[in-house]
């Protein structure tokens, strides 16, 4: 489409096919649309799945049927492909636009400062009220210690890995990073609890909980500082040796600073990743109802596990089902915001690499 | 290639160029040494914690297994606690696999189109928004895929069904009996759109880095888009777009939580794709866990042990391919 406005502006030049005008791509897409529609009302289809299909296929195949007869097989094709890769982008909105809608719809029935400032404590899962309260609490408190245990692990091993790694180990490293970020969560639920709940015999904490999450936050920790540390010029390494300044405080003073932002939107994407895990949890966590503060000691709650527990409670419908919703629309605005914001950091504090 | 693959400790360009020298009188300084070791301390640990998931899973399964009473691979029951207990991985070997695999059916195609939809097709701000909109995409925590695909992508999947069955029931892969679409069919459905972030953004970082020069020799032979797209682009890509797709399976095949609320489960294999049931690794580990006895788990870490290998099995090449360029790498994704 980008190149159709430059070849515009030429003469017609008997060099040239005959070429279909620049709207035909849209007329073909509003065609096969309207005979989708028409076709499953015809013949009383009842999901949009079918009609959105039956449109698809006759786009492409308007799309090169007109065309092939017009400008030639060769430019058929290149149609072909376009509305392919047009359909397979719409095709990748529409369950996104209808997962936000769905959430957002449904969600916001219960959700209001009451459904956040309480627990469940002595609501039952078929009566009305009770909220997330005391969840919001545990995941706070399990994503907080993840974080505390995990950012600075994973920023030392990244730091190894760009400043002093050579050779073998580093090699190892890098690929067991890379390698542990396909670790499924609920691998990572069952280590700790073989070690921690059933050799070490604690009992289940939200403490057990940040572990796992702990796993599956270093390497994305590493990885992301990685690529921010790399991208400070060497320059300003040297520039701070060639001064004398010893090498650990050059990394603590010039290369940390420089790439602070990037490691900052690293860390939240992270944190906005395990937020939403939920299968370590299940493991290890347990669940309640009531608010527990202490996460080192007795069972917690958490949000996705929340979600998980209410649904599975509900049956899909009543009081419990809207409240799974509108605990998942707070969730997701959570890591909405999070994601929003690690990424303006990462816009406003981009390490400038002085080309 | 070969010159590559020779010589694996070459250093990526963009690393400091500094000599093995320089870092070693950088260490005599007592600061130096000091942080030297806490950074290399980190990375160690990150070594010893994967060798100590697999040890600690291998050491609670050899429990379950030394009193399993049948086959572990072959067995088509899970009841670790009866008297002898019996259980075995069979039907969930085969749900995971065939669940993942209607999942990259689906999602590959469509990730690739996507990711030359942003690189080559789209205007550059638009495909700037859309490369936005996935990497979003990719942030929905996967409980609330569950509910989605529980409340909207089960029953839209009805009329579709009734389509497989008419047309392709013969198959017997497509036979539909009519319940409720809770099968791993529509798991593979639902797998496929969360898988699509990752396989979309590493592609199109593959995409991105197509030789300028390429394309444009190819433009000036008179090619059309997609004849230089075909030239041009996919052979560069072609690595990019396996191991792209090999670390989408990671995901798909340890996914735990949306095909626990969207799967129906029964420990059966059976040859309808449409019908309810069947099972995976990790949600008949969340799904069971509840009321599992202390044998039950050990059997449940058993097969989370056979998950773990097959995952690494399948990131571990993914990354071998994808190692040859350092640049991307799709662990950001």
């Amino acid at each position: 489409m980008s190149n159709a406005s430059l070849t515009d502006k030429r003469p017609p030049s008997s060099l040239r096919g005959a070429t279909l005008p620049k709207w035909f791509a849209w007329a073909v897409a509003a065609g096969a649309v309207l005979l989708g529609l028409g076709i499953s009302f015809a013949a009383g289809l009842d999901s949009s799945i079918q009609w959105a299909l039956i449109a698809a296929v006759l786009f492409v195949a308007g799309s090169y049927g007109i065309s092939a007869k017009v400008e030639g097989p060769r430019q058929a094709k290149d149609r072909v492909a376009t509305s392919l890769v047009w359909v397979a982008f719409l095709m990748a909105i529409v369950p996104l636009a209808s997962l936000a809608w769905t959430t957002v719809k449904r969600g916001i029935k219960v959700f209001d400062g009451y459904f956040l400032t309480h627990s469940m404590g002595v609501v039952a899962d078929t009566e009305p009220g009770g909220g997330i309260y005391h969840a919001i609490l545990g995941t706070a408190e399990q994503v907080g210690l993840a974080t505390l245990i995990s950012v600075p692990i994973g920023v030392l091993t990244a730091i190894y890995l760009v400043e002093y790694g050579r050779g073998r180990l580093a090699q190892a490293v890098t690929f067991f990073v890379d390698v542990m970020t396909g670790i499924p969560s609920i691998v990572a639920g069952l280590f700790i609890l073989s070690l921690w709940i059933l050799i070490l015999d604690m009992g289940y904490s939200g403490f057990a909980g940040s572990m796992a999450l702990t796993i599956l936050m270093i390497p994305v920790v590493v990885r992301s500082t990685e690529e921010m540390l790399k991208l400070v010029p060497n320059e300003l390494r040297e520039a701070s040796l060639a001064l004398g300044v010893p090498k650990w405080r050059t990394i603590l003073k010039v290369v940390l600073p420089t790439s602070i932002g990037g490691i900052t939107t690293g860390i939240m994407l992270a944190v906005a990743r395990i937020a939403g895990e939920t299968a370590p949890v299940l493991l290890l966590v347990w669940g309640a109802n009531f608010i527990n503060a202490n996460p080192f000691k007795d069972p917690q709650a958490s949000l996705p596990m929340y979600i998980y527990l209410q649904f599975t409670n509900s049956g899909g419908q009543g009081a419990a089902y809207d409240r799974a919703w509108a605990a998942a629309l707070t969730l997701i605005a959570f890591i909405m915001i999070l994601n929003l914001v690690a990424r303006g950091i990462a816009r406003w504090k981009a390490p400038k690499t002085g080309r | 290639m070969d010159t590559t693959t020779e010589n694996p400790a070459a250093p990526p360009a963009l690393q400091p160029a500094e000599t093995d020298k320089g870092a070693a009188r950088g260490a005599s300084r007592p600061g130096d040494r000091v942080f030297i070791g806490l950074s290399r301390g980190s990375g160690i640990f990150v070594l010893v914690l994967m060798a100590a998931i697999a040890a600690f899973l291998t050491y609670r399964a050899v429990l379950a297994l030394s009193k399993n009473e049948a086959n572990f691979f072959t067995t088509m029951e899970w009841n670790p606690s009866g008297v002898p207990p019996q259980f075995g991985i069979a039907v969930l070997a085969f749900g995971t696999i065939v669940s993942s695999v209607i999942a990259m059916a689906i999602a590959v195609p469509i990730a690739v189109g996507i990711a030359l939809f942003i690189t080559h097709y789209a205007p550059r701000k638009l495909g700037g928004t859309i490369a936005y909109v996935i990497d979003l995409l990719a942030a929905v925590p996967s409980i609330v895929y569950g509910l989605w695909g529980a409340l909207v992508l089960v029953p839209h999947l009805n009329g579709l069904y009734g389509w497989l069955d008419d047309y392709f029931g013969w198959t017997g892969l497509f036979a539909w009996d009519g319940g409720p679409a809770r099968s791993l069919f529509t798991v593979g459905i639902l797998l496929a759109i969360m898988i699509l972030p990752i396989i979309t953004n590493v592609s199109r970082e593959v995409f991105r880095q197509v030789p300028r020069m390429h394309e444009e020799a190819a433009l000036a032979l008179g090619a059309t888009r997609w004849e230089v797209i075909r030239m041009s682009v996919l052979p560069f890509g072609r690595s990019g777009i396996i191991s792209a797709s090999m670390l989408g399976l990671g995901r798909a095949l340890g996914e735990t939580m949306a095909v626990a609320m969207v799967l129906s489960p029964t420990f059966t294999i059976q040859a309808s794709l449409l019908d309810a049931g069947g099972g995976t690794f990790a949600q008949n580990i969340a799904s069971k866990f509840n009321e599992a006895t202390e044998m039950g788990r050990d059997a449940l870490i058993a097969s989370g042990l056979v998950l773990f290998v097959i995952t690494l099995l399948v990131n571990g090449a993914a990354r071998l391919i994808i190692a040859r360029r350092k640049e991307y790498s799709g662990a950001n994704a």
